[in-house]
């Protein structure tokens, strides 16, 4: 059974998204919030090591999962934060055909961008970010922790 | 706030549908009551967001989740809508908060209940409880989660 008690934030592993050098800004984000689409926007421009953690809230943001599958998907090609960047710039064009456009527009394959966002394995990457979050006790996005 | 190892003071409240729902209604199970202040706050948005994500893990504990508050059912069926969740609700609403009350959550200058969680077991006795330090934050799952181990 999953263990969702109180844990620490995980310490930045192999798997996670790492994008900039310096002090670790660990950020639980939701790619459907608009709180955390402005925060993005100023979190990228720190001097940071910044370590995205998906925490998609379904109820709140129903697109937030799809989304959240495509920038995986990307990441899979080695365009996760273009991905992350593209839907926190445009967030009133989410739908299945835009997705497609934005792969395009960064260059993916789009079969396999197609086939890799809709795969249990991608879902369950998504979901361990989520729980680790739920864990350490995130309440809302974006939740930011500093981590070295 | 009432304390674990007492009965669980018994009530009848209808749910977001209007329905009467009892607390009786759930002896034999496990019940974990959300006491909040009420819908369409931010906070209470976010908290019942967060639940509902989780609640898979938390009916796989056997415990069923509810939320109670002073709104009226009405209010409950939008702010559930709004939400895109499918927790029950309970209307606090007339006698205002009487439920609150007897469980100890209801914080009369304010008019409403603080964020308490408390959990009734299979016999209707207090299992345990939680108290926010003020309305304005709100338990995270995880807190649930150890309560139940």
């Amino acid at each position: 059974m999953t263990d969702l008690t109180s844990a620490e934030v995980p310490p930045i592993g192999p798997e996670d998204h790492v994008r900039g050098e310096g002090e670790g800004l660990v950020v639980y984000t939701d790619l459907g919030c608009p709180h955390c689409a402005g925060a993005w926007l100023e979190l990228r421009a720190r001097p940071n090591r910044l370590v995205f953690r998906h925490f998609p809230l379904a109820s709140k943001h129903p697109r937030a999962p799809a989304l959240h599958a495509a920038a995986e998907a990307a990441g899979a090609q080695g365009q996760f934060f273009a991905m992350v960047d593209s839907l926190y710039a445009d967030r009133g064009r989410v739908d299945d055909p835009h997705l497609w456009e934005r792969a395009r527009e960064l260059g993916l394959d789009l079969e396999r961008f197609e086939a890799d966002r809709r795969s249990a394995a991608v879902a369950e990457r998504v979901r361990r970010d989520f729980q680790s979050g739920i864990r350490a006790g995130v309440t809302t996005t974006p939740a930011v922790y500093s981590l070295r | 706030m009432i304390a674990a190892g007492e009965p669980a003071p018994d009530f009848t409240l209808r749910d977001q549908d209007g329905e009467k729902v009892s607390l009786a209604d759930f002896r034999g199970r496990k019940l974990l009551l959300v006491f909040y202040p009420g819908d369409f706050s931010p906070v209470c948005g976010d908290q019942f967001s967060i639940y509902q994500e989780v609640k898979p893990e938390i009916a796989a504990k056997g415990v069923e989740l509810v939320g109670i508050s002073v709104d009226s059912f009405f209010s409950h069926q939008a702010f559930r809508e709004k939400l895109g969740i499918d927790t029950t609700l309970l209307s606090d609403f007339e006698p205002k908060g009487e439920v609150a009350r007897a469980y100890g959550s209801y914080v009369e200058e304010m008019g409403f209940a603080n964020r308490t969680l408390v959990l009734v077991d299979e016999d209707g006795i207090v299992a345990w409880t939680y108290e926010s330090p003020n309305p304005g934050e709100f338990p995270g799952a995880n807190v649930i989660f150890d309560a139940l181990g």
